[in-house]
């Protein structure tokens, strides 16, 4: 504790402070450009901090890491535009409750859930982080292919009203996840001879193709380019009962996102859709989902930032970078000297304590920049659509380009963006698209490792306590909505005999 | 239901316009106007394998000690393949001097196990900078205490020994081939789970799962010296300064040696000058304090080789790299 306040009183000084909120504003301004993410902004602005004091460049990288991950959820929101993975659940309900014009709610319930978990993410990261990467140390390939199984079964909420399009649109995403060289054998798959495909299609450019492309070509068809979306005036941002739903979906989200981005392999996509599909189970107003359902959005955005909390432990306890912004941190501690590894906390817990005290920092001022920013971001909305969708469609072209760097990644970004308008013709729903996208080829990979480390003997995917527990939430993931739904229609069935 | 139109419109056209100001001024404070033949020009250095690796480390180390002569450097990643997908997205900076990429020894191996379609003839190398070796470690709790005991577990049941490591076809499952055939095994029924890099194959061995694992010394000695691995050897000729405690291969009777050796390459076309200009810059690198320092505290040991040398250097490594990898089906 008393480490954390030295941190603190280092982080502190009204430079820093200048420094933090710097940070956060070009961190929310990048996390709003899709394909532009906090890594590449870090990496951009590393070289300029080495004439910075240690503790002012950290407060200002913790500013840029939090604020991309508050950015990408406003264009999620408002014009169904996830710029990465992780934004992609919070646009599912997000953009449908923007279009029944509760934009801004959706807007301050995001702010605001970042904010809960990005604060008890941080101070779980501050407490709790050598014992939780002891544990995430534990999880080897067996109980990856366990944590994916459970991804998968319970995303089936993410599905959409039809199994069969949902399935169809799970295993288009699985399909575009296997282009490139296969780890284990370093074969190439699906890559044509094409050398740009050998490194895959990155996740960025399929989201950025199928949501924010796909919205523009079927904008363009409908021929709806005047339409604009009228935000509901003279309303709270967050009514009574908005709060009173948001508040423990931002809990549970956080609860997802911290353990499960703390895990080496584990990222920050896979906690949004475990978050939606329980947020989806739970909710009191399960025919809401699908129109824009508060507790879609809060739940997903916490665990986005509570998993943003999570990458770091790792770092901070193992020395192990699991993103790329991670990476890129560590590369910023590294030229101050500091040495990653197990002896991190010990040998430079000073730095390590300024980091995680402007993590607190950064977290407050975004909320401070976001709250009031969200009515002006709605306002975005009155913007007829093709004055925005034109302005959609640059960026989503510049990100794809910053991202891969090659006119092939363009040429690749339109052919998914046609995929993704065929997709919408055809009714079938994008979000699972980029699930299969992200956990198939990790299930893949985690499987066949865990079979090589085996020798072939399968039972190894039950060989420790923490494969058997996952694997029993699989059953009564499988198991439980089927029998609950069952007892509600006998029971709701009695009540309609006994009104009757 | 009309509102009025310039007024609501005005904030996000403030917002945007912020945003632009911001990403500009950003931008601009990353150049500077550094003399020299750059111009100017920021050096942009390719990890080609995941953060967290021994050429990510090279190229950071690399970014630090440039920084007086070149100004600030920027490096990024591009993973997978053994370095080979870095590689066909680095031939396409064809004639720019700005561009460079760390390679070594793996991405020799790489190019022939996946049969990349562009090879290292197709760059400009410039320098060869150090060689760094690699280290056998298990984890803490097992039961191989040293190499004999690895030995014997592989005569025992070849594939009961999984060994955790870097991309298919890489120095770590070269060497994990190599022990194999020292020791009278088949190189080809070594159990090895490739990873894309240093830091996962390591997450895989914490976890318990892996016999052994192999990874660059540099890598892996902040985990070895904090206890939660444990080496049993390193592939030098000679016992390495930074870990004096563990034999080499060769002291426990297994008649192997590699040496993992990183360089640098530039783009295809670039102009003669250029490379002079580039090479010379290098080998001023290599004589800083800060790099010496580098070496020092990273445990590699500097083996600086230039231009025609270093091409040739390149060519005898890819004949003895084939033969081997030919040795265990992969190539």
């Amino acid at each position: 504790m008393g480490d954390l306040l030295s941190g603190f009183a280092d982080a502190l000084t009204p430079g820093n402070l200048l420094w933090a909120f710097i940070g956060v504003t070009i961190g929310t301004a990048v996390g709003v450009l899709p394909g532009i993410g906090p890594a590449l902004t870090v990496a951009l602005l590393l070289p300029v901090t080495f004439r910075l004091e240690p503790a002012a460049a950290l407060i200002m990288f913790a500013g840029i890491y939090y604020g991309g991950m508050y950015g990408g959820s406003t264009t999620s929101i408002l014009l169904n535009t996830p710029g990465e993975s992780a934004s992609v659940a919070t646009a599912l309900e997000g953009n449908k409750m923007a279009r029944a014009g509760r934009g801004a709610a959706a807007l301050a319930t995001a702010a605001l859930g970042s904010f809960v978990a990005g604060t008890i993410g941080t101070i779980a990261l501050s407490v709790a982080a050598p014992v939780v990467a002891d544990i995430a140390v534990n999880f080897g390939p067996p109980e990856y292919v366990a944590l994916m199984a459970v991804a998968f079964v319970t995303v089936s909420a993410l599905l959409g009203p039809s199994l069969l399009k949902g399935g169809a649109s799970l295993v288009i995403g699985a399909t575009i996840g296997l282009v490139g060289i296969d780890t284990q054998t370093g074969q190439a798959r699906l890559a044509f001879g094409m050398p740009s495909l050998l490194d895959g299609i990155d996740v960025v450019i399929v989201v950025v193709a199928l949501f924010a492309l796909g919205e523009t070509f079927a904008h363009l068809i409908a021929g709806t380019g005047d339409s604009r979306v009228e935000p509901l005036r003279g309303q709270p941002m967050l009514s009574r009962a908005d709060f009173r739903r948001s508040w423990p979906a931002w809990l549970r989200g956080t609860a997802l996102g911290f353990p499960i981005g703390s895990l080496p392999a584990g990222g920050a996509d896979v906690p949004t859709f475990l978050s939606y599909s329980l947020e989806k189970r739970l909710s009191k107003h399960r025919d809401e989902f699908g129109h824009g359902a508060i507790e879609g959005v809060a739940g997903p955005e916490a665990a986005n930032n509570a998993a943003a909390a999570g990458v770091l432990v790792p770092l901070l306890t193992i020395g192990l970078p699991t993103s790329a912004t991670a990476a890129v941190i560590l590369t910023a501690f590294q030229s101050y000297g500091l040495q990653p590894g197990p002896q991190l906390f010990s040998e430079s817990g000073e730095l390590v304590w300024a980091l995680i005290a402007s993590l607190y920092i950064g977290n407050v001022l975004l909320l401070v920049l976001n709250l009031p920013l969200a009515r002006a971001w709605v306002r975005l909305l009155t913007i007829p659509a093709y004055g925005i969708y034109a302005g959609v469609l640059v960026f989503a072209c510049l990100g794809a380009f910053a991202a891969g760097g090659t006119v092939a990644d363009l040429i690749v970004l339109t052919v998914l963006g046609l995929i993704g308008l065929l997709m919408r013709e055809a009714g079938v729903p994008v979000a699972p698209a980029v699930v299969g996208l992200i956990l198939a080829p990790l299930a893949e990979q985690q499987l066949r490792r865990a079979l090589a480390l085996s020798e072939g003997d399968w039972s190894t995917l039950v060989s420790s306590p923490l494969t058997v527990v996952l694997w029993l939430v699989v059953l009564l993931a499988l198991v439980a909505p089927p029998a609950l739904a069952f007892a509600r229609r006998r029971s709701t069935g009695r009540d309609k005999q006994s009104v009757g | 239901m009309r509102i009025t139109w310039r007024p609501a419109a005005a904030g996000p056209f403030v917002a945007a316009g912020l945003a632009t100001v911001l990403l500009v001024a950003s931008l601009v404070w990353g150049r500077d106007d550094e003399a020299g033949f750059l111009n100017g020009r920021q050096l942009r250095l390719m990890a080609p394998a995941g953060p967290g690796g021994g050429w990510d480390q090279t190229a950071r180390e690399m970014q630090t000690a440039l920084r007086t002569e070149a100004g600030r450097t920027e490096v990024y990643n591009v993973a997978g393949a053994g370095g080979t997908i870095g590689l066909s997205q680095f031939v396409r900076f064809e004639g720019d001097p700005t561009q460079l990429m760390v390679m070594g020894l793996v991405m020799v191996g790489a190019i022939e196990s996946n049969d990349s379609p562009v090879a290292l003839d197709r760059t400009t190398p410039l320098a060869r900078l150090l060689t760094d070796y690699e280290v056998i470690v298990v984890p803490a709790d097992s039961p191989v205490k040293d190499m004999a005991g690895l030995v014997a577990a592989m005569k025992d049941d070849l594939g009961k020994v999984s060994w955790a490591g870097g991309s298919a076809g890489g120095i770590e499952q070269i060497l994990a081939g190599l022990v194999a055939d020292a020791i009278g095994a088949d190189p080809a029924g070594v159990n090895y789970v490739a990873h894309s890099g240093g830091g996962e194959a390591l997450s895989t061995l914490l976890s318990g799962r892996a016999t052994a694992g192999v990874s660059g010394v540099s890598e892996l000695e902040g985990q070895i010296k904090a206890g939660t691995i444990r080496a049993i050897a390193v592939s030098s000729p000679q016992r390495l300064p930074s870990l004096p405690d563990v034999p080499t291969l060769k002291e426990q009777g297994v008649d192997v040696e590699l040496a993992n050796w990183r360089g640098v390459v530039a783009p295809p076309g670039i102009t003669a000058e250029d490379e002079r200009q580039l090479e010379d810059l290098l080998v001023g690198m290599t004589r800083t304090e800060a790099w010496r320092e580098t070496l020092q505290r990273r445990g590699w040991l500097d083996a600086t080789l230039t231009g025609a040398q270093f091409e040739r250097y390149i060519a005898d490594e890819r004949r003895t790299v084939t033969d081997v990898l030919k040795k265990m089906g992969l190539a």
